[in-house]
């Protein structure tokens, strides 16, 4: 199995969600995602102060296969998007969880984080898929 | 080699024909070209050979086995250009009075005729020029249709997961948010996932029958009812219309609007981007909201009919009327098959797929979905090859173009990992059909004995394995944003 690091929180859509401790949390995609959709060559990251709905399409990444919308995981506000990500968008493939990620969100009700999968769910998800 | 670099000054190639129109000696002055063109200076025979060649490096279904899947690459007959290419219709002006332009306008009535018997609809219009416009004049008539009875709050278009990606870009187009429906294990639409979706907010759903999947959705009646009851229209979108063409008419399963690739399924040339063409099709109560123009008939006469007499039409599409040379090749390609023809081309095309699908199961690729019959095309999903070998679908897709067989479409659908959708249509022999299946067989052993070789095809062709990834990060394009465009994308 890909690299899954214990302290963040998943979505079935394949993102990951860190906790800043700072009343917002990071999200981005996960390793396995990265890895499934190939060279990415195109991010497109949401403007900051937008609001988006749980399960709203948020992003857009690229590869050479195919193009997959990234969902919100709550609903929040943009905070910040990850502007390194237009002029390199493979650091997505690089480096999944640190410098690859996408935006920062202020969530609108903070308690929805704890009802996302931790990695050991997530790692079922990804099982299930694939059978 | 470009035929540029051919070029030796004063070479030249004479041309034979005479001038047979006069020279214009009306343009100012000041509009004329002082140097003289840069073209390349060459023989006769040197401009022969380079463009005999360059055709000789096309692959495409005059040279090659096109299972591109989705994409109905059958024969073109000969019979539909040399016909549609009669000086009568060539050297028609596209202003010429309807007079004049009688026998034109009947060959055209006739398709719009064929192509309602043959989908159930109650009206066509031969209006858009392609798959895609037709899709917009589709979903563009389902808003007209809405708003015409003041129904304003239907705001969203249901689309399955397996949706050509132009579905969601067409229904986005015509202003509406595009909801996504998930495919069951099975194939068919999730049912309880579309129950869950539709509502008072639903304007429509486009489907896709049999599915990019490559299957029949079996539950296409309660689809039907399910999405009518909660007041939304259905729309077919004709991609796949060659496996069920004479067969199962759109109109008899619910739907309201279709558009039908002309290109696809009655063979007329495609590939590389068209011409294409994309008639739409329309239930009795979106009929006023065609697109213009239509080509009417009243006793022995045709005439058009345009926003004079079709004020409710989502109007043109394009200057004159749709891509004329490709309808009238599908009106001849249709004429000649008649009635039964249709229904041969439906029993030939899955005959073919599901002989292929059997064959290359049998020979140890895995379908997609195994316990379904295949429509006119399937799915063959090489996760397993790449697991075992770290070979995958465009490996095998590369390797093909050696063993001379244009490639399957790869990475569509993209609800399915490593796939390959294979399309042989109904104009192959059962020995061309073998010998793709030993080529797949061939390649798959080679992934097992040596995978770098396939992983580093097409050997044998004039250009190899491109770079894709660097292609798409370093666009190389003929147009740059201004200052100002590029700073107004931005903001």
């Amino acid at each position: 199995m890909s690299n899954l690091p214990a302290d963040l929180k998943y979505t079935k859509t394949h993102e990951w969600v860190k906790d800043n401790g700072d009343g917002t949390l990071t999200i981005g995609i996960t390793d396995h995602a990265q890895e499934a959709l190939g060279d990415i060559v195109f991010v497109e990251t949401p403007e900051t102060g937008r609001t988006l709905e749980a399960d709203e399409a948020s992003a857009v990444v690229e590869s050479v296969k195919a193009a997959s919308d990234i969902y919100a995981p709550i609903a929040g506000e943009v905070v910040e998007s990850n502007a390194n990500l237009s002029d390199t968008p493979e650091t997505i493939n690089t480096s999944p969880y640190e410098d690859g990620w996408i935006y920062r969100l202020a969530p609108v009700d903070m308690s929805a984080y704890q009802g996302l999968l931790d990695a050991a769910a997530y790692e079922q998800t990804v099982a299930d898929e694939e059978d | 080699m470009l035929i540029h670099d051919q070029s030796r000054t004063g070479r030249r190639a004479t041309a034979q024909a005479p001038l047979d129109f006069p020279e214009t000696t009306n343009i100012p002055e000041e509009l004329r070209r002082r140097a003289r063109a840069a073209l390349p200076e060459v023989s006769e025979l040197q401009v022969v050979r380079h463009y005999t060649r360059l055709s000789q490096k096309n692959f495409s279904i005059d040279t090659h086995f096109y299972p591109l899947g989705s994409c109905t690459m059958k024969y073109n007959p000969r019979a539909c250009n040399s016909l549609a290419m009669l000086p009568g219709f060539l050297a028609r002006h596209p202003l010429a009075p309807q007079s004049h332009s009688q026998g034109f306008m009947a060959c055209l009535h006739d398709l719009q005729e064929i192509l309602k018997q043959v989908t159930g609809m109650h009206a066509v219009s031969l209006a858009p020029s392609a798959g895609a416009q037709g899709e917009f004049a589709g979903v563009a008539m389902i808003r007209a249709y809405h708003q015409a009875r003041g129904d304003h709050a239907r705001t969203e278009i249901l689309v399955p997961d397996a949706a050509h990606g132009t579905n969601p870009a067409s229904a986005v187009m015509c202003g509406f948010k595009a909801r996504e429906i998930p495919t069951g294990a099975n194939g068919d639409v999730d049912l309880d996932a579309l129950h869950a979706a539709v509502g008072p907010q639903t304007a429509g759903i486009m489907l896709t029958n049999p599915s990019t999947v490559g299957v029949f959705d079996r539950n296409i009646q309660a689809i039907a009812r399910a999405v009518h009851a909660a007041g939304g229209l259905l729309y077919y979108d004709g991609a796949n219309l060659n496996a069920i063409l004479g067969k199962v008419r759109p109109g008899d399963m619910g739907f309201d609007v279709i558009h039908m690739n002309l290109h696809k399924t009655f063979s007329t040339p495609h590939g590389g981007g068209g011409p294409g063409a994309g008639p739409v099709g329309v239930s009795k109560r979106l009929e006023p909201f065609l697109p213009v123009p239509m080509v009417a008939r009243d006793g022995d006469t045709y005439h058009w009919l345009t926003e004079q007499e079709r004020p409710d039409s989502i109007g043109r599409l394009n200057a004159f009327g749709g891509n004329m040379g490709i309808l009238l090749r599908a009106y001849v390609y249709a004429r000649m098959l008649g009635r039964e023809g249709m229904g041969r081309v439906a029993e030939f095309a899955t005959l073919n797929a599901n002989y292929l699908i059997v064959r290359l199961r049998a020979g140890g690729f895995e379908a997609a979905y195994p316990e379904r019959r295949a429509s006119h095309e399937f799915i063959i999903t090489l996760k397993r090859e790449n697991r075992e070998f770290g070979v995958n679908a465009m490996d095998f897709a590369k390797r093909l173009l050696d063993y001379g067989y244009h490639a399957p479409t790869t990475y569509f659908p993209l609800l399915v990992p490593e796939c390959l959708l294979i399309e042989p249509t109904e104009s192959e022999t059962k020995e061309e059909l073998d010998g793709f299946v030993e080529a797949m067989m061939a390649i798959r052993r080679e992934a097992q004995e040596n995978p770098e070789k396939v992983r580093s095809a097409p050997h044998s062709l004039p250009v190899r394995r491109l770079d894709d990834v660097r292609a798409a990060r370093h666009l190389d394009l003929a147009w740059k944003p201004t200052p100002r465009e590029d700073a107004h994308e931005r903001s």
